[in-house]
């Protein structure tokens, strides 16, 4: 042990300068940015003392807008700007559609990946993600007075691998150096902690606008465990305004409503449920059809419309007590996270459930960036002394798909990350020298109702009996929760690896070319775009020329000649993922020259063969018809 | 701590059927604070990922290490017997017998009148066969019968499948 020991680690350069690092809560309404300054964690307001950054994004005439001056605009201007982003990020153009659309927005499909028709061209979520993103990082440093080492960004517990890697890639785009991911509920734990030291088994019930998440955490000397983590990702305060909604729809006998309609419908339901929150009884008045309606709405009422959701939300709470093994009684604290905490009826069931009171100490919008501040603060170095230390599990459980569409689970949801788990699989063919894996996230059977993530191959494995290779296959999963897959056949060692990006995600090259366009210019954008084309075309070529050579490259070329135009065809194989146009350029120019005489010879044998199998008259009938 | 040693030596503690959780737990901190990634935020890249390997074997460790079974097939492995690579299945008839009726019962649970109460009460039932097999397998590891110890642990694995479908039970009713 002694041996490999290293002093202080990651705090080797300038102990005593205090590193500048921020907590982002980057969330589907609104995102906060928090720091600690002197000791104590506190949230970064705007220049209008405003802690509140609405996540809407206006893409105007003028450029790019953020938060209320957007959020102002959107009945104006609906289609160029964006609101709920986080809840299209890392998701694919299917996916979107299949949980009902991404609401009036122009929704454009980009080879699997979605994005959003605007003004100012076509977005993805993860663009409008960094635009946020980068307004916080800039507000942050005017606050602190100089540049940031680095942020710790808060994701939903039930955030998967392709939307933790969205939420990374945002960051990357906004220029912030992201310390760590982590979970919300773990953050306001963290909020928590840092504040009564407490120890014990914590609850942590998030009910936020649009997503429930119910985590449970141990707490030991600094040390913050997360046993388990469950969660409703369609479940939020916006459910319970759309009880209230529907009870005055009936109760007027109104039909549906328009936009606007709906919109005043939303704010009188939201209104009444906060004015219900400390009064037994509160009056509404709306307007509809060009008609005023008006009445009264009692707390009990309140309750029966929305219990029904509530206990929808103790569900998860039974499963993660299951899934820790840990029984209610064990619990030491319920942290309330999330504005619909803020509804007594809401308190008061969890309360119940849990038999005990639960802690509201902390403003329940702000908790979760004061406990990323404070992490980010000992990640950042700046900490020397604490004893804080984060253990993170996975929310979902990953696998790969067997035979039959089976889904095979390498490693189970809330394992402790980092984690390694490797798994043998075997050939089930004679002689089989290649094998396709494909990664999955989920806890589903069957691998079509799980969250494909990633397809790779291993190839040349030596041909065998079936059943006689052994194929090794290994998940890592780091800190931040985003996986790493190899495989590798132990007699051989012949391997294959995959850092998981999904085909919908962004690939690095596309990444670097958003972060060099919102660095410099337009121009680097379009160099970026004709080099994915490029590449593109590249991979189209290497098809052809590889499925002309599988069909007929014996009878057309002789072995020199085969051999020849293959080296040629590799030499392309090689630079097509290289992120210099011209490279790839001269590679297919190339190969283009080297397979001339075969295109040529191949094109006068299908002319041959074609007319062979035809009467002449048919052709120059042909030739005669006008079409 | 050395990659190549085992679970027990990495937590620094005697090879046992029964460690001190209390030890573990401990162990598992100090382990935890000196590798874990976090520790190497600015650090080289050769250092993150050996913070990565490390931890993920610390988290290996106690995994298997606080699990009574996979602890229990853990320890036959550091003999050379490897349960799942194992031929010869043959159980005890009276164990057979009694895993049938168990089964036939988890098989009634969603006509009971209180299904959530029925899982309750096989769970615990279940649960006591579990920590007598448990101790009889320590009986036989620590008298050196591995062979004795190799069945039965055979037959906690059973048992832990019927607790693993019990829980899968209980989640369909809870409608996730």
């Amino acid at each position: 042990m002694a041996l490999l020991q290293i002093a202080e680690p990651g705090q080797s350069s300038a102990p005593h300068q205090h590193r500048l690092a921020v907590g982002i809560d980057l969330g589907t309404t609104n995102s906060l940015v928090a720091s600690v300054r002197s000791g104590k964690a506190v949230i970064l307001a705007d220049a209008d003392g405003q802690p509140l950054l609405p996540s809407v994004v206006r893409y105007s005439e003028d450029g790019v807008v953020v938060g209320r001056a957007a959020k102002s605009a959107a009945a104006a201007d609906p289609l160029n700007t964006i609101s709920s982003a986080k809840r299209l990020l890392g998701r694919s153009a299917d996916e979107i559609s299949a949980a009902g659309g991404a609401g009036h927005y122009r929704l454009v499909e980009d080879e699997g990946s979605p994005r959003i028709e605007t003004r100012s061209g076509a977005v993805s979520p993860v663009e409008v993600s960094a635009e946020i993103l980068k307004v916080l990082r800039q507000r942050a440093e005017e606050a602190l007075g100089g540049e940031l080492v680095g942020a710790v960004i808060t994701v939903p517990a039930y955030f998967d691998d392709a939307q933790r890697q969205a939420t990374k890639d945002a960051a990357r785009i906004a220029g912030l150096h992201v310390l760590r991911l982590i979970n919300e509920p773990t953050a306001a734990a963290v909020a928590y902690g840092l504040d009564k030291g407490a120890e014990g088994v914590i609850a942590v019930y998030d009910f936020g606008g649009g997503t429930f998440d119910i985590s449970l955490l141990r707490l030991n000397k600094g040390v913050f465990e997360v046993l388990a983590t469950a969660g409703d990702a369609a479940l939020g305060g916006d459910d319970l305004d759309q009880a209230v909604v529907a009870h005055l729809l009936t109760r007027h006998g109104l039909a549906d409503s328009d936009a606007a309609e709906d919109r005043r419908l939303r704010d009188a339901a939201r209104a009444l449920k906060e004015a219900l929150s400390d009064a037994d009884e509160a009056g509404y008045t709306f307007s509809h059809g060009g008609q005023e309606y008006s009445g009264k709405l009692s707390g009990e009422e309140l309750v029966q419309l929305i219990d029904p959701l509530i206990a929808k939300t103790l569900a998860p709470c039974r499963r993660t007590l299951r899934d820790a093994g840990v029984s209610k009684d064990e619990i030491t604290a319920v942290v309330m996270v999330g504005g619909s905490t803020r509804t007594p009826a809401v308190r008061r069931r969890v309360s119940e459930f849990f038999g005990q009171p639960v802690l509201t100490d902390i403003d329940p919008d702000q908790v979760v960036a004061l406990g990323a501040a404070a992490q980010a603060d000992v990640l950042a170095g700046n900490n020397p002394d604490s004893d804080m230390l984060l253990l993170d599990v996975i929310p979902l459980s990953l696998g790969l798909e067997t035979m039959g569409n089976i889904a095979e689970k390498i490693i189970p949801r809330n394992t402790t990350i980092p984690v390694a788990r490797a798994q043998e699989f075997t050939t089930y063919k004679d002689g089989q020298t290649a094998m396709s894996l494909h990664v999955i996230q989920g806890e589903r059977e069957l691998v079509s109702d799980c969250r494909s993530l990633a397809r790779f191959e291993l190839r040349g494995i030596p041909p065998m009996v079936a059943g006689q290779a052994r194929i090794l296959v290994t998940f890592q999963v780091d800190a931040d929760g985003l996986l790493s897959v190899s495989a590798v056949e132990k007699s051989s060692g012949v391997q294959a690896s995959v850092d998981v990006k999904p085909s919908y995600g962004l690939s690095d090259g596309e990444i670097e070319s958003m972060l060099r366009s919102s660095m410099e210019n337009a121009e680097a954008d379009v160099r970026a775009r004709s080099l994915a084309e490029q590449q593109v075309e590249a991979r189209r070529v290497l098809e052809a020329i590889d499925s002309a050579l599988r069909n007929d490259g014996e009878r057309f070329l002789s072995p020199s000649e085969l051999s020849a135009l293959q080296a040629v065809r590799d030499e392309l194989a090689a630079v097509v993922d290289d992120s210099d146009e011209n490279k790839i350029n001269a590679a297919v120019k190339k190969l283009e020259a080297a397979s001339a005489d075969y295109v040529e010879r191949r094109m006068n044998a299908s002319v041959h063969d074609a007319m062979a199998g035809h009467a002449v008259d048919e052709f120059s009938a042909g030739t005669q018809d006008p079409e | 701590m050395k990659l190549s040693d085992n679970y027990f030596e990495i937590f620094g503690l005697p090879v046992s059927t029964a460690p001190d959780a209390g030890a573990i737990d401990e162990a598992y901190k100090r382990l935890q604070r000196e590798w874990h990634p976090d520790r190497f935020s600015a650090g080289s890249d050769e250092e993150k990922r050996r913070a990565m390997q490390y931890t993920s074997v610390i988290n290996q460790a106690r995994q298997t290490l606080t699990d009574p079974l996979a602890r229990a097939i853990y320890l036959l492995s550091l003999k050379g017997v490897d349960l799942d690579a194992e031929t010869d299945t043959r159980m005890r008839p009276e164990f057979l017998m009694a895993q049938m009726e168990l089964r036939e019962r988890l098989e009634l649970v969603d006509g009971a009148a209180d299904p959530y109460a029925a899982i309750d009460k096989l769970r615990d039932e279940v649960a006591v066969h579990a920590r007598d097999t448990a101790t009889t397998f320590a009986a036989a590891w620590e008298g050196d019968d591995t062979a004795g110890a190799r069945d039965l642990a055979r037959e906690w694995q059973f048992l832990d499948k019927l607790r693993r479908e019990l829980d899968e039970k209980e989640q369909r009713l809870d409608g996730d």
